[in-house]
């Protein structure tokens, strides 16, 4: 984690039992395990909670006003397409005062991978209602309930042309990790909606507990249906959440329209920033050979590190029969390019116990950051 | 400012006839601008068609947005991205952009952009020309900020001073405005593009240094910083925050005296170097009439017929309006009787005269807008001033 994270920036303004933490978490193992070059890795946020993560990874990071992340990210794109670029931020900053802007780079199936944090509030400035409020609830700004209807994201981003839309709660950190996996690996827009508890407003203006409560909810709720309709995606106050992938298809990214169209018009010795199209494909290929050179040195990695961990539990048998199996499974996995994301409901509800116990553990540290930490918030 | 020649690619050499829109897309092509993003909006559009028609053949990326909020926002990330750019709008899409034009500012971000200036307020007047925004660019954004604005007078300056600004702004690192207006955008005239080798460009000067030592921002009240460029390996980060040199928030009223004060003096303490003005019989003058843009050409006549009557009347035409020549006007002060300054707006730049000019008279001519002023009311205004 300490190369991923700027750990000069630490400790982080952060809540404990806010999901970002481990939403960032799941990013930066995402990036580790897509192969990607870091350094080639721009993240770009909007303001809010969730808008402070391009301050907190260890990459080239913007972080700007509120609600203009995907447009900014739109100019990093194109002013350099070598680069992969990434949208971090809360709903109220992508579908509230950005919705424009988030429908219109869904359209143009622009190259950016955008990673959603929906708490259902604005939890910088307090406590709002905003977009994807589910009807009912309470937020400082509906204090009788919200009577708006929300957005459903997925719908939103679909309707508009995302060519990649997950959606996934907190519950579901090897999920979101595999989906954003799969964003960095693609060309197309991508949205990742992640449902994630804000303990210190949404959830306590509520009377929901905490964040460890809200896990629990998810993991009760939650309904895995991949290739989900996403007309079927609405989420009530407490109610059924719709999780998987529910799109993924390929069209011609912005870039790609662009250059065709340039091409067309200037033909074979049309350039941008300098640079042919053969020539921009041939580092494009060179690129992702290292990548999968990087993903297969990881899962040898990762192989040989399990058949050594299982070396001294020879004495029980199942488990020197798990050790045996991994190598193989990581190879597999390592062959294949784009993994299928590997949740079944069975396996999910397994872990189920462990990841709020997890979710508890990490919240102490975090507490005792916290606390070291100046008076949370400045308001913004 | 260290420069190189124009990379011959973005540079139509030669006579053209052409209106100052056109002529400020070819200035950025020309200047290595490579990237324009914009929304339309007249009469600024022309600019967004130039540049979408000629991005093909020079290499270079055009993208409509979907508002103006998107437009400067898009030219940050394509700053930080690496590229030179710009984009044009005017009054309504102006506003909208001055939420981003403070990020920029903030983030010291290098940019270009253009205001072919229409009547307002509001939609105003969409087809009529107007000088009604030079206090929105100096002011527009909230928060202590300082912009470079140059004013254009011609086709020929569209061009000219938009290389300028792509230069100013990549050595102060911050977004200059042109402040042009649609009489000048939509007048045909001779432009004459140099040879590229006759075209000074200040290049982009990315830092590459060793890592340790990266700072994307040093508050010195200097330009000639370099920029830190995406994907080069140096994990910057930058934010609207108050910073440090890191580029880290560093929130507390010390840190903002340190950004707001750089932020001021960067352009403040080199107005010497940045300012340019076109001067005219300024010397034993008994009246100056200071004016810019379209306003000094109809003051050109004003000014003839005023001499032909024997009037010692000299011209100070503003080409940089921000920084304000606040010096200048206070060495001419004591040797005139007046000021005499016509704008295309209610009184405008004719309050930064007033508080420079040392209690001398200052004569306001202005104009509500829709179109220029008629030479007589100049006329009047400097036989007033003598009497
Ligand atoms: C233009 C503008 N309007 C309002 C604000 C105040 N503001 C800061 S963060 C925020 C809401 C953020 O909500 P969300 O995007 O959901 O992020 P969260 O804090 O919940 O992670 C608002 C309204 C602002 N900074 N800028
Ligand atoms: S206020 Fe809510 S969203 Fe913000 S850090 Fe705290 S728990 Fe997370
Ligand atoms: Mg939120």
């Amino acid at each position: 984690m300490a190369d991923t994270l700027r750990m000069d920036r630490m400790p982080h303004i952060w809540c404990p039992g806010c999901g970002i933490g481990s939403e960032v978490n799941s990013f930066a193992d995402a990036v580790k395990r897509s192969g990607i070059d870091p350094k080639k890795l721009v993240v770009v946020s909007g303001i809010g909670c969730t808008g402070r993560v391009a301050g907190y990874v260890n990459f080239d990071s913007i972080h700007t006003t509120h609600g203009r992340a995907i447009p900014v990210a739109t100019g990093v794109k194109l002013a350099n397409p070598e680069l992969t670029v990434v949208v971090f931020s809360g709903e109220g900053d992508l579908a509230g005062i950005g919705g424009n802007h988030l429908i219109h780079a869904a359209r143009r199936n622009m190259d950016l991978v955008v990673i959603c944090n929906n708490n259902f509030t604005y939890g910088m400035t307090g406590g709002q209602v905003t977009p994807t409020t589910p009807g009912g609830a309470s937020a400082s700004t509906t204090p009788y309930g919200n009577y708006e209807y929300p957005f459903s994201l997925p719908f939103l981003a679909d309707a508009a042309g995302a060519t990649y839309i997950a959606r996934w709660t907190s519950m579901h950190s090897r999920n979101v990790t595999q989906s954003i996996e799969e964003a960095l690996l693609r060309k197309g827009f991508s949205f990742i909606e992640i449902i994630s508890p804000c303990p210190t407003l949404y959830l306590r203006r509520n009377r929901l507990g905490d964040g460890v409560d809200q896990l629990q909810n998810y993991q009760d709720n939650s309904i895995l249906k991949h290739g989900a309709d996403t007309r079927e995606t609405a989420i009530d106050y407490q109610g059924k959440i719709v999780i998987g992938k529910f799109v993924e298809k390929n069209k011609p990214t912005y870039l790609e329209a662009s250059d065709k169209c340039s091409i067309k018009l200037v033909g074979d010795d049309y350039q941008l920033y300098g640079k042919t199209i053969p020539e921009r494909e041939a580092e494009e290929k060179a690129e992702k050979e290292r990548i999968a050179a990087r993903r297969a040195a990881m899962a040898a990695a990762e192989a040989q590190e399990q058949a050594v961990a299982a070396k001294p539990r020879k004495t029980s048998a199942p488990a020197a029969k798990k050790a045996a199996a991994a190598p193989r499974a990581a190879k597999k996995a390592a062959t294949k390019a784009k993994a299928k994301p590997a949740v079944k409901k069975a396996p999910a509800k397994k872990a189920a116990p462990k990841a709020p116990a997890k979710a508890a553990k990490k919240a102490a540290p975090k507490a005792t950051a916290k606390t070291k930490a100046a008076p949370k918030k400045t308001r913004k | 400012m260290k420069t190189v020649t124009a990379d011959p690619k973005g540079v139509d050499s030669g006579p053209h006839f052409m209106d100052g829109d056109h002529a400020l897309a070819e200035g950025a092509l020309a200047a290595g601008c490579r990237f324009f993003a914009g929304y339309p909006i007249t009469p600024s559009t022309e600019t967004a068609e130039r540049f979408a028609e000629r991005a093909p053949e020079v290499g270079a990326m055009f993208i409509q947005m979907e508002d103006e909020l998107a437009s400067i926002a898009a030219l940050i990330g394509g700053a930080w991205g690496g590229q030179k750019c710009m984009t044009v709008t005017c009054g309504p899409g102006f506003s909208l952009m001055t939420e981003n034009l403070g990020l920029a500012c903030m983030t010291e971000t290098p940019m270009v952009i253009a205001n072919v200036q229409r009547g307002g307020p509001s939609t105003g007047l969409p087809t009529l020309t107007a000088q009604q925004d030079m206090m929105q660019a100096r002011y527009g954004p909230h928060g202590d900020n300082m912009i470079i604005a140059l004013c254009p007078d011609s086709p020929q300056e569209c061009f000219d001073l938009t290389v300028e600004a792509f230069n100013l702004s990549e050595f102060y690192r911050v977004p200059v405005i042109i402040l042009t207006d649609e009489t000048v955008g939509h007048m045909h005239e001779k432009v004459v593009i140099p040879p590229a080798d006759q075209i000074k460009v200040v290049p982009r000067n990315n830092y590459n240094g060793p890592k340790e030592d990266c700072r994307p921002y040093k508050f010195d009240s200097q330009g000639g910083h370099p920029m830190v460029r995406a994907g080069d390996g140096y994990n910057f980060h930058i934010t609207g925050l108050t910073h440090n040199e890191k580029g880290y928030p560093a929130m507390t009223a010390e840190q903002s005296k340190v950004v707001v004060t750089h932020l001021m003096e960067k352009i403040n303490g080199n107005a010497d170097k940045i300012i340019r003005l076109d001067e005219d019989q300024i010397d034993g003058a008994d009246v100056v009439v200071v004016s810019y843009g379209i306003t000094s050409r109809i003051a050109v006549k004003a000014i003839q017929d005023a001499r032909k009557e024997g009037i010692k009347v000299g011209s100070l035409r503003l080409i940089t309006i921000w920084p304000f020549c606040e010096k200048r006007i206070r060495e001419l002060a004591p040797k005139v009787k007046a000021f005499v300054v016509p704008e295309i707006n209610y009184g405008q730049m004719v309050k930064e005269v007033e508080r420079c000019a040392g209690g001398r008279k200052v004569i306001s001519v202005n104009h509500c807008g829709g179109a220029v002023h008629d030479p007589q009311v100049i006329l009047d205004a400097i036989r007033k001033a003598i009497q």
